[in-house]
């Protein structure tokens, strides 16, 4: 039977194009491959090949031809046999074009799950405690806590293993990874030459072969060598393969300023992680939400980004002394309970917040401070629980200002309690600059008690 | 009718040879109707074809074990097809359509099949490079003597983690083949305009990895060096990297306006190269099969693929509530640790 040829798309973006040359004639016979003609499309001329066999029956748009739409008939080719009566058959009922279903046309509204949009129905607030009042702590540093937490997990799950740069002989550029080797021996506890971009590919390809990987980045600005594998390998998988495989893996390393490093080693990523879906992202403040967090991290089966504060390891705090401690995500804490002003922060901008709470009380305001620890998922309901409480609010941040973390939650509190705020939102961020050395600029960039104090008295009228 | 017959090249029987021809003809007329349904509309943006490349994954299938692994690059139909995956679920996921294998959601370039142990379809060039090395760090870990078969193409081998790769595979010896598709252009330029070495396998040599060259046109050559590099992978001696020659008839992607090569060299390489004439010539001259065997047997082919395009185009296209799923996994996703 004579079929039509049609004009080609040749590019994603091509609607129409000009036939510049015909390369075949009428009566000619092509096989598969053979150049039929020259098409002009919006990107380039290129040349358009035959898929079927047969004799060129009739050219239905001459060369030279602009403006051809896609999928418009330009000739007939017949089958071995056929005359070329049968190509007059074909071109005179010519056929609708095929086309592409689109997409848009449905007119059902996709539904967007209640976290990730504005949701009609916000969830209520959780505040159950995360261990039960009475149980017995212990003083632990951070880094304490986050060793602790890495080896049971280790001994709960043999098919978690630690590989990063120092972790095992050297005990852990931050000693975080202190004793692993000897406990785990060296098949679990793998140190990695310097080659970030490699083995966070090799650790997404372990955690696809059936393994737990725990990735350290010495700190996560040597991550950034190993951004493409991190979003797109780790966090894309599950959704690009349909739900049949996933990515179930943690990172971790400091993140954030040091002291003293310089501008090449003093960054916060959160915002940056934080907008990726398909990755959840922690950044814990208390020893005790980095063991129960981190533990969760090691179970969850998706990609999850721990972000540590170089700071804080050597911080102590209570820690719940019990068996298999774990804190789910999405949880927020509220750190101190107050009715005259919201700050919500995380990770070290929690020692401002809760720093400026304590001179605040002192003057008689009462600030409630929101702990998020999870930053994706993020726990909204307990923000917007809080600031229809004290219709104000100020956001504690280390990161920069612009495209922050604070940002959207100021968008967030906007668009879902703005009848309830009696001042705008404030963000305290880390200045737009990059990390300056000399000690006194260094300590202007970063985020200081006093603007936070500052900013309170600002949304309080004081 | 596993008997050998006289004109086949030694250890070589004829249902074998049958096995590629058949193989190597279903990747080409499947890529020739994926091209046709990008043409017509039905396929958008990217889509890479493999026509001329086919003996590389075929010989290389050919060398594998059950339970082996593969990964590979954005130009993957003949991957997935070689290792056994669904034409139907492939071509769907080409039309962006629910019965896809990625459910409508990866396309061309992002399929994956846990069954068929295929861990994808990978779109930055190269990344798949140490994701095939992580695959073989997991089965080392969990003892088994599973290989695992990275395929990346020569502009690839360009990128900067393939050599941090190599170093780390050959560092802890995983079994793993580093196959080099080297069919003569990244995109548009050559493998003579983006480096001066000689040989894109000899790199190896500097981290201590064996390797060689491969003649890619020629499906019984890939199979024995395939068997070769898995028998030193198997045997606990690390990766082995094999530059596999091959040619790609058509353009890079869909778009592509084949100015940096003539017509006469592609004309060439197919009049004189094509890998599945050469198996058709020995199976008729080696008189393993006749012309109407082989017409029999194009015919199957073209009926399989014709019901792969019908599937696609039928298949209805995900429903809107899929926009929000599989971004989180509530479950580990992985059913592989044995």
């Amino acid at each position: 039977m004579a079929t039509e040829i049609l004009m080609p798309a040749l590019s994603p973006t091509m609607e129409e194009g000009t036939l510049a040359k015909w390369l075949v004639k009428e009566g000619d016979t092509v096989s598969s491959g053979d150049i039929l003609a020259e098409i002009e499309t919006d990107k380039a001329t290129m040349e358009f090949e035959a898929v079927d066999e047969g004799t060129i029956g009739k050219i239905l748009v001459e060369e030279g031809t602009e403006g051809v739409k896609v999928n418009q008939p330009i000739a007939v080719l017949l089958e071995e046999g056929e005359d070329a009566s049968a190509a007059d058959d074909v071109s005179s009922g010519a056929a609708e074009p095929a086309a592409a279903p689109e997409g848009d046309t449905d007119t059902r509204e996709a539904k967007a799950p209640a976290a990730a949009a504005q949701p009609a129905d916000p969830p209520k607030a959780d505040a159950s405690p995360d261990y039960p009042e009475g149980t017995e702590t212990k003083t632990m540093t951070v880094r304490e806590a986050l060793n602790s937490a890495i080896a049971e997990e280790m001994e709960r799950d043999e098919n978690v293993f630690i590989m990063g740069e120092e972790v095992a002989e050297y005990q852990g550029a931050y000693k975080i990874t202190q004793g692993l080797l000897d406990r785990f021996g060296d098949k679990r506890v793998i140190d990695t030459p310097i080659t970030e971009h490699g083995f966070a590919g090799i650790g997404v390809g372990a955690a696809f072969g059936g393994l737990r990987p725990i990735v350290e980045f010495m700190t996560f600005n040597f991550a950034m060598q190993a951004m493409d594998q991190i979003i797109n390998s780790a966090a894309k998988t599950l959704y690009m393969s349909g739900g049949q495989m996933g990515c179930p893996m943690v990172f971790r390393g400091p993140n954030g300023a040091a002291a003293r490093v310089g501008a090449q080693h003093s960054q916060d990523y959160a915002a940056w992680y934080a907008s990726v879906p398909g990755l959840k992202v922690v950044m814990p403040y208390s020893a005790a939400d980095y063991k129960g967090l981190f533990k969760s991290a090691v179970r969850d089966p998706n990609p999850v980004i721990f972000l540590e504060n170089e700071i804080l390891y050597g911080r102590s705090f209570e820690v719940p002394v019990l068996d298999d401690f774990t804190i789910p995500f999405g949880k927020a804490k509220i750190a101190r309970s107050g009715s005259d002003v919201t700050i919500v922060s995380w990770g070290i901008g929690m020692s401002y917040a809760l720093e400026a709470a304590e001179k605040l009380a002192g003057e008689g305001v009462e600030a409630e401070v929101i702990d998020l620890r999870t930053l994706r998922p993020l726990d909204y309901a307990t923000v917007i629980e809080s600031v229809k409480k004290t219709n104000r609010c100020v956001t504690v941040e280390e990161g920069w200002p612009v495209a922050s973390l604070s940002n959207h939650l100021s968008a967030y509190i906007m668009e879902n309690a703005f009848d309830w705020l009696d001042a705008p939102v404030l963000n305290c961020t880390g200045k737009d600059v990059p990390m300056p050395y000399a000690a006194n600029l260094e300590r202007h960039a970063l985020i200081t008690t006093d603007e936070v104090v500052e900013a309170v008295k600002k949304v309080t009228y004081r | 009718m596993a008997t050998k017959k006289a004109g086949a090249k030694p250890n070589v029987s004829a249902e074998e040879l049958l096995h590629y021809y058949r193989e190597m003809l279903l990747i080409r007329r499947f890529e020739e109707k994926a091209g046709q349904l990008y043409g017509m509309g039905l396929i958008g943006g990217f889509c890479h074809l493999y026509i001329g490349q086919e003996a590389v994954v075929v010989g290389l299938e050919a060398a594998a074990d059950e339970g082996d692994k593969r990964v590979t690059s954005y130009r993957d139909h003949g991957h997935m097809l070689a290792c056994g995956m669904d034409p139907k679920g492939v071509m769907a996921e080409l039309t962006g359509r629910e019965g896809g294998y990625s459910k409508g959601k990866g396309g061309s370039m992002h399929m994956f099949s846990k069954e068929k142990h295929f861990y994808g379809g990978h779109g930055i060039v190269a990344a798949q490079v140490p994701i095939g090395a992580g695959l073989a760090l997991a089965d080392k870990y969990l003892g088994n003597d599973r290989v695992t078969f990275t395929y990346f193409g020569d502009g690839a081998a360009n990128q900067g983690q393939v050599y941090e790769t190599y170093n780390m595979a050959q560092l802890w010896d995983l079994p793993v083949v580093f196959v080099i598709e080297n069919n003569q252009y990244a995109m548009g330029t050559s493998v003579k305009r983006s480096t001066k070495s000689p040989s894109l396998w000899e790199r190896g040599a500097a981290y201590g990895i064996k390797g060689e060259e491969v003649d890619g046109m020629d499906v019984l050559a890939v199979k024995a060096a395939g068997e070769k590099a898995v028998e030193h992978c198997r045997a606990g001696d690390g990766p082995y990297i094999l530059e596999v020659k091959t040619y790609r008839y058509r353009g890079h992607s869909m778009s592509d306006p084949a100015k940096y090569r003539t017509r006469e060299e592609v004309q060439k390489m197919r009049d004189e190269r094509d890998p599945i004439e050469s198996v058709r010539t020995m199976l008729l001259d080696g008189k393993h099969a006749s012309e109407d065997d082989l017409k029999s047997i194009d015919k199957e082919v073209k009926d399989q693929v014709n019901e792969a395009a019908e599937f696609s185009k039928e298949s209805p296209e995900p429903a809107m509530e899929e926009l929000w799923t599989d971004i989180y996994a509530k479950e580990i996703p992985q059913g592989e640790a044995v």
